[in-house]
């Protein structure tokens, strides 16, 4: 909890973009969570990466559901929709408002209570129907709010800050997301904004359902030698399998940066809906970032190592969203007038005789 | 990099950009503090033992702490320090309590000081706690020197001054006024331990063209005039006056004029507005005033008829600016001359620091300019036993000057008296670094940043300050403006103290950082770390802040230069890695100072 009021006066030279604002015009209030919550690294990348793509902040729609993670969207982009749902519940409402008004750009933040324990049912539905939206798991292994009790994602044997162990066998979210048909799956650091930046952005632009799982430590509860969520377990096992670069719409190579190096077969990249790139960056050669059943393998295997697996691990850039599954029209529901909702009895009757 | 050492005192007293900026290094943001709290008497006695004459300088100085203000950078208008300085002063109550103590016994060495204005009473308030016998001698019959002859009235009020260099008088100096100093052989036949010249720049600069020695009846030498109104010798001006010059003294003459009942002023310069010595709140004032000034007009005759002044002719140039060197020069426009009436001028175009009553064989030394030549650090001359201040060493500046001379001279005259070596001997530089942490959300200091614009002064009713010339332009501000205006001091002396081994490198500090000041990146050289950093940091004269390597491989970069010094950082810091430590810097000065 911080009782300084954050000014709001900024650096000088602090850069405008497309849309004529700054980075500090896509903040939120100042975070009442535990000074070095990873929380927070979360919602100052998310305002980065929007500020970065110049989306309109009045056209989100920030959606969570109960606990430390979804206390955030308070945090970033004042200036936008929001909806504080019952625990769990967010992807149902996220569900709602994404048919409502398929235009609004829909991020839904969840934690390892709320997606994986109570919202399990919930979370494992919105990631089948493909809901067009970034949804991010604050993921720390921890009960924060009610004091560190563990999460259904800590890693069996690691330790409760008193030393305690953990005897049960983890939810692995990413491994959920890759199963029931998330199409952008990625795993990522608070404390790594270098590779948390360009993963949120590609997400925000990816047309389908995004799922970033972001180890984001708990700097109360489970920031620990015991710990397999803290911030040096993180830093001293994370491998990052793929990196993601982003490359904007009008973005032309500079001469230092065609003659890179690549090795042959570890970089390739993907196009995204607004005509922006992700370059992907892969450590092993083998790896391929489009085959789910590989990626899935990949992340189980490192799982077994103790390794936490970072990066871009799945992306499919033709896959349809829930409004191509549902083949609805392309003006939003919200915005459909009486005389479209209702065509008449003539409608009826043309229906009712195609149905004898 | 490497990492910064912040043991240097030097370090943190240049984030405290004010004070760095401050000739004698007054703690601005103490003081500032003090007034917060209304404790007037504290914070004029902070100033008073720093430079001097808060009071006077409250009204007077050229406060190159205000463009040096951090305010400057991160919004647009400094704090209005100077005028703080001033609220102390005329809220302060009974100081008595607070003066150094004066021993009865004195310890047998005897100085001189020459020249009563403010360089030598700074001397005399340094050395007299300390047992020294000091005899002041002075030509004019009060003490003061140029803050008496040459600041007018309505600038600096009679008992303002009088009441400040008073104060020093009555320590027990031995003052010897209506004195005029012939020779300096003289004064060295009196055998004094150590004299300390403080003569000033007492000689206005004139100007020699046809026509001069026709009119001389009807021009005066700026600083001579106002001198002779000061003392009550001159009471009237008539005609039309045209002052010549763009520095203070011609602000002073012009405004002095209005007073004394010119039929119309006009200030001519012979340079560009943007680039006149005066300090701009002076040109304000006297536009505002409606005193037309007049530019880029170069005199060149005085035209007379029989012995009587009728009108100065000038030159029209324009100002252009050297690609190469960047500077102004001028060049004729092509226009005719111009030609404007008057009856009397007022010459204030520079004065120089002058000794005729110096021998120049009694082992003192001159330069080609005629200014003694003297050690910068000690202020000693050639002649082992004379030390120089003020105006008199190195040339014209002001009173703040006067006082950072003073307090260097003070400490060789007081090494030399112990037969001490007035550098090796000299003492040092010191800092304390002290947390202002008070519980785990509670800082001791008023973090909190407020975006209000500076306020303004209010000024005395313009009909009765312009027929008198005992009225106080400015009213300075009253407690309850004050007290605001101090609320927009950034509190740059509380400093982000950083300590690597704590550090779990969260990002806590640099997301809530309002103006992006700190970066954890890989070390590169100055240039490119420079380039690499959450914002870049473009002012070169801002120092960067480097921390030792982190675990990552990373280090922590902080560019001081907008930094607010709100503490958030510290406040979102999990692990106290990031402390707010108020800085002070001791700077040696006798008596605060064991020398």
């Amino acid at each position: 909890m911080t009782f300084v009021a954050k000014p709001r006066v900024h650096h000088p030279q602090l850069p405008l973009n497309d849309l004529g604002l700054n980075r500090r015009d896509y903040e939120g209030a100042v975070s009442t969570l535990c000074a070095g919550c990873g929380h927070d690294s979360v919602s100052a990348a998310i305002v980065q990466a929007c500020a970065e793509l110049s989306l309109p902040p009045h056209r989100f729609a920030k959606i969570s559901g109960i606990g430390c993670s979804s206390k955030t969207p308070s945090y970033f982009l004042n200036a936008s929709h929001g909806f504080n749902a019952v625990h769990g519940r967010m992807p149902s409402v996220a569900t709602g408002a994404n048919l409502a008004n398929r235009e609004l750009h829909c991020i839904g933040v969840s934690g390892d209570g709320d997606s994986a324990s109570i919202g399990i049912g919930q979370f494992a539905h919105i990631v089948r129907r493909r809901i067009n939206m970034l949804y991010i798991v604050d993921n720390n292994g921890t009960y924060g709010l009610t004091k560190g009790q563990f999460s259904a994602t800590n890693d069996k044997g690691s330790t409760s800050k008193k030393g305690v162990p953990n005897l049960y066998e983890p939810i692995d979210l990413v491994s959920m997301a890759l199963q029931i048909g998330a199409s952008f799956v990625a795993r990522s650091f608070s404390g790594d904004k270098q590779q948390l930046v360009p993963l949120l952005k590609g997400a925000l632009l990816h047309r389908g359902f995004a799922f970033i799982d972001v180890i984001s430590p708990c700097v109360a509860f489970n920031n620990h030698n015991g710990s397999t969520k803290s911030y040096d377990y993180v830093r001293g096992h994370g491998a990052s399998v793929v990196t993601a670069d982003f490359l904007p719409k009008d973005f032309i190579a500079t001469a230092a940066e065609t003659v890179v190096d690549y090795a042959p077969g570890t970089t390739e990249t993907v196009a995204l809906p607004d005509g922006s790139r992700l370059r992907l960056s892969k450590l092993d050669e083998s790896y391929d970032p489009h085959d789910r059943a590989h990626a899935l393998a990949h992340v189980l295997e490192a799982q077994q190592r103790g390794e936490v697996v970072t990066g871009l691990l799945y992306v499919d850039p033709d896959a349809s969203d829930c409004h191509e599954i549902l083949d609805t029209v392309e003006t939003p529901l919200n915005a459909l007038g009486e005389a479209e909702l209702c065509p008449g009895q003539g409608a009826l009757d043309r229906i009712n005789a195609g149905l004898r | 990099m490497k990492a910064t050492d912040i043991r240097d005192p030097s370090y943190f007293h240049k984030v405290v950009d004010c004070q760095w900026a401050c000739p004698a290094h007054t703690p601005v943001p103490d003081y500032i503090r003090l007034i917060a709290e209304e404790r007037y008497t504290e914070a004029y006695m902070v100033n008073w033992e720093s430079n001097v004459f808060p009071g006077i300088l409250g009204r007077t100085c050229d406060r190159p702490c205000e463009p040096a203000c951090r305010r400057v950078r991160t919004e647009e208008k400094p704090v209005a320090i100077c005028r703080l300085k001033r609220v102390a002063a005329d809220h302060k109550g009974d100081i008595s309590p607070y003066m150094p103590a004066l021993p009865t016994r004195k310890n047998g060495k005897r100085i001189a000081l020459l020249g009563a204005g403010p360089a030598s009473l700074a001397v005399a308030r340094d050395l007299l706690p300390l047992g020294y016998e000091v005899d002041l001698f002075d030509r004019d019959p009060a003490g003061g020197g140029m803050m008496r002859s040459q600041i007018p009235a309505f600038r600096l009020p009679a008992d303002v001054l009088e009441e400040e260099v008073d104060l020093i008088l009555n320590m027990g100096v031995n003052a010897h006024f209506n004195y005029e100093i012939t020779s300096m052989k003289d004064m060295l036949d009196m055998n004094y331990d150590a004299y300390f010249v403080g003569t000033g720049a007492p000689r206005g600069r004139d100007l020699d063209l046809p026509g001069r020695q026709e009119v001389d009846a009807h021009i005066s030498i700026g600083i001579d005039w106002l001198g002779s109104v000061a003392f009550g010798h001159t009471h009237s001006i008539s005609g039309k006056v045209i002052v010549m010059g763009g520095g203070n003294t011609a602000m002073d003459c012009c405004r002095t004029s209005k007073r004394l009942g010119a039929e119309s002023v006009t200030v001519v310069v012979r340079s560009a507005f943007e680039v006149m010595k005066a300090s701009d709140w002076e040109k304000e004032e006297a536009l505002d005033e409606r005193i037309p000034i007049v530019n880029n007009r170069p005199p060149k005759e005085f035209v007379h008829e029989n012995g009587k002044l009728k009108g100065v002719v000038f030159g029209c140039v324009k100002p252009v600016r050297d690609e190469a060197s960047g500077r102004l020069r001028y060049e004729p426009t092509g226009e005719p001359d111009v030609y404007m009436e008057c009856d009397h001028i007022l010459m204030a175009i520079g004065q120089e620091n002058h000794c005729p009553w110096i021998e120049r064989d009694i082992g003192l030394e001159f330069d080609k300019w005629d200014c003694p030549i003297l050690d910068e650090t000690t202020f000693q001359s050639t002649h082992p036993k004379v030390f120089f201040g003020g105006d008199s060493a190195f040339g014209p500046e002001n009173i703040i000057w006067a006082s950072a001379h003073a307090h260097q001279a003070a400490i060789s005259i007081h090494l030399f008296c112990q037969g001490k070596d007035l550098k090796e001997d000299r003492p040092p530089e010191g800092l304390n670094l002290i947390s202002q942490k008070m519980g785990v959300h509670e800082w001791s200091y008023d973090a909190e940043h407020d975006p209000a614009q500076r306020f303004i002064v209010p000024h005395a009713d313009k009909s009765k300050a312009l027929g008198n010339i005992k009225v106080e332009v400015e009213l300075g501000f009253d407690r309850a403006l004050g007290a605001r205006e101090a609320q927009r001091c950034l509190n740059c002396d509380v400093q982000t103290v950083f300590v690597e081994p704590l550090c779990i490198e969260c990002d806590a500090c640099v997301d809530i950082c309002p103006m992006d000041c700190i970066t954890f990146a890989s070390n590169g050289d100055e240039d490119d770390l420079r380039a690499r950093l959450t914002a870049p940091a473009e002012n070169a004269e801002q120092d960067l802040y480097v921390s030792e390597e982190l675990p990552t491989g990373r280090v922590m970069v902080k560019d001081e230069d907008v930094c607010l010094h709100c503490g958030l950082c510290a406040e979102r810091c999990p692990t106290n890695a990031w402390d707010m430590q108020k800085s002070a810097i001791h700077i040696p000065q006798l008596g605060t100072y064991a020398a």
